[in-house]
């Protein structure tokens, strides 16, 4: 439908486009540009609707053809009824969140699974500049501490850790760095992290 | 762009009679009727490229360009409809008529009852959006437009482009809808109130049949219009084009205008009792309280637009107030829920309700960028 589905998807788009089934009923929140759902739409007839706070991104959904709401993720999902997803997608966006438990929850409400992904504050380089006397900057972490929307830091035990205390269980989860998998020493070698979690029971 | 290549240019008006009965919601049947409309661009060969304009409460026909080259000013959204603007003329074909109960020639309160031979006055009845709807469909029949390429309007425009797409879901493709509401809240009914009662109080109106007596309630029509105007503006708007300037400088202590905003509401107010039909007020501000697509469905809303087959663009703007993004938000959450495409705007402006006809650039941006869809899709 659009020119832009056909550009390649971001690796870390592209990681979570390869866990979403064919013809699944996706919430992409904080959609951007639309890319991911654009995508999905083409190749794998998914319906849904991404949610973005900048207008100029409602724009841009418009022209690759992805619906797209504009609303503020910090007030919840209320525009969105209980379990009329297959998938729900946060995508580095969670970190940046003052509602980081509220929207999880929110997410396993709206959504039958959640994919959350986040910069991995564990990775050793980021170890290493706080070792160093400075809060890390990298290309995951992208700001300096006085300016950046980043408020609240995990790494993979943390983000665990608050699923179980949530009852959400983690049904698979990779771990990145520079666009390759990282399976040893996960917590300190990743520098992106992915998690596809559900409700126990 | 140039100023005059985005202009469509000197536009003239168009009748067309209806002589086959309407019946109407509230039970009475008008037997003919005429709707005068406008057109700009051209229609494809498919009959694919069609876009319906409709009208807010005070609203017409003249939509966009000039009946003379030196007019004051060109139609009510002329910033939207034009050769390379959103509603682009080159690509569509676009129809904006003045609704039925309206004072711009179409048939309305003030127009002539045949059976009588005397303005229709207090006999005219009430028309709802539905019935506007209805109305609008016979045109299209006759411009031979099966299906609009999108209906798009602005408040009580919103709402029968709204109507439109639960009424006639075959015949609407996209439907775009800008500072609306699925129905009016009871704050937005009491300002219409307010607003009518200030013209039924006013001792010319004499029950709506005014023509007769050679006299117009002027009074009513200037209160109501200062009362709408207030409501269509932000408190911040309102603040940064006027604050507390005086007109003088100085206070007079009397009740003659002092303050600019006084001086600019009065002005509104008077221009608009010059050529606005009291009872066409009335009939307009009716049809937006009566407004309620969810009330045949026993106020479910999502059951109402299950049958709408169209894609949606909803947008609102932050300090519309009358009209505030909550409504829009309502409607857009129904959408959701009934599994429609859509897309939602929530655009930072000062300008109130009235940021619908200004051009605060996200709003241009947003509408452009559905515009170009909507005309790939019919290939125009």
């Amino acid at each position: 439908m659009s020119q832009h589905t056909d550009l390649p998807l971001r690796p870390d788009l592209k990681l979570i486009a390869d866990w979403i089934p064919p013809r699944a009923r996706v919430l992409d929140l904080g959609c951007g540009d639309g890319a991911l759902l654009a995508n999905l739409q083409q190749h794998k007839q998914v319906t849904g609707y991404g949610v973005e706070i900048d207008v100029g991104n409602i724009a841009r959904c418009v022209t690759a053809g992805v619906n797209a709401v504009q609303g503020d993720l910090e007030a919840g999902l209320a525009d969105f009824r209980d379990a009329s997803f297959d998938h729900v997608i946060l995508s580095q966006t969670i970190q940046a969140m003052q509602h980081t438990e509220e929207i999880l929850l929110e997410m396993l409400r709206v959504g039958r699974e959640a994919i959350v992904t986040f910069p991995n504050f564990g990775f050793w380089e980021n170890r290493w500049q706080i070792l160093q006397g400075h809060m890390p900057v990298s290309e995951t972490i992208p700001y300096q501490w006085y300016d950046t929307p980043n408020i609240h830091w995990c790494m993979l035990g943390d983000f665990e850790a608050l699923c179980a205390k949530n009852g959400i269980g983690v049904l698979e989860r990779v771990v990145m760095n520079e666009g390759r998998r990282i399976r040893f020493l996960p917590n300190l070698r990743g520098s992106l992290a992915f998690y596809r979690v559900a409700r126990r029971g | 762009m140039s100023t005059t290549e985005s202009s469509v240019g000197i536009v003239s008006a168009q009748q067309a009679l209806f002589d086959v009965p309407l019946d109407l919601a509230c039970g009475k049947t008008l037997t003919s009727y005429q709707l005068t409309f406008e057109s700009y661009g051209e229609l494809n060969a498919a009959k694919s490229n069609a876009i319906l304009i409709c009208h807010a409460l005070s609203g017409h026909h003249h939509a966009a360009g000039r009946y003379q080259p030196d007019d004051k000013s060109a139609g009510w959204w002329d910033s939207m409809i034009g050769p390379g603007k959103p509603i682009d003329t080159r690509r569509f074909f676009v129809v904006a008529l003045n609704n039925l109960g309206g004072c711009h020639g179409s048939t309305g309160p003030s127009s002539i009852d045949p059976d009588t031979r005397r303005p229709w006055g207090s006999a005219f009845p009430l028309v709802t959006v539905p019935d506007w709807v209805t109305s609008q469909a016979r045109l299209a029949d006759r411009l031979g437009i099966d299906r609009w390429a999108a209906v798009i309007g602005g408040s009580l425009g919103g709402m029968q482009a709204l109507q439109w797409s639960i009424n006639y879901p075959a015949r609407v493709a996209n439907a775009i809808v800008i500072a609306s509401a699925p129905k009016l809240s009871a704050q937005n009914i009491a300002f219409n109130d307010v607003a009518r009662q200030a013209i039924l109080t006013d001792p010319d109106f004499h029950g709506g049949d005014f023509y007769q007596n050679g006299a117009i309630p002027r009074r009513g029509l200037r209160l109501a219009r200062m009362l709408g105007h207030i409501t269509y503006l932000s408190d911040d708007g309102m603040g940064e084009k006027f604050g507390r300037m005086l007109r003088s400088g100085e206070y007079k202590f009397g009740y003659d205008v002092e303050f600019e905003i006084e001086s600019y509401l009065r002005y509104q107010g008077d221009k608009f009792s010059d050529y606005f039909d009291a009872n066409t007020y009335l009939l307009m501000t009716k049809a937006l309280d009566y407004f309620d697509p969810a009330k045949d469905h026993g106020g479910d809303l999502v059951a109402a637009l299950k049958k709408a087959t169209a894609h949606f663009l909803v947008a609102s703007f932050t300090s519309d107030w009358r009209f505030s993004p909550l409504r829009s938000r309502e409607l857009v959450q129904g959408l959701i829920a009934a599994d429609k495409r859509v897309a939602y705007g929530e655009i930072e402006s000062t300008h109130g309700h009235d940021a619908f006809l200004m051009t605060d650039q996200p709003y241009v941006d947003l509408m452009r960028a559905y515009l170009d869809r909507v005309a790939q899709e019919v290939a125009a």
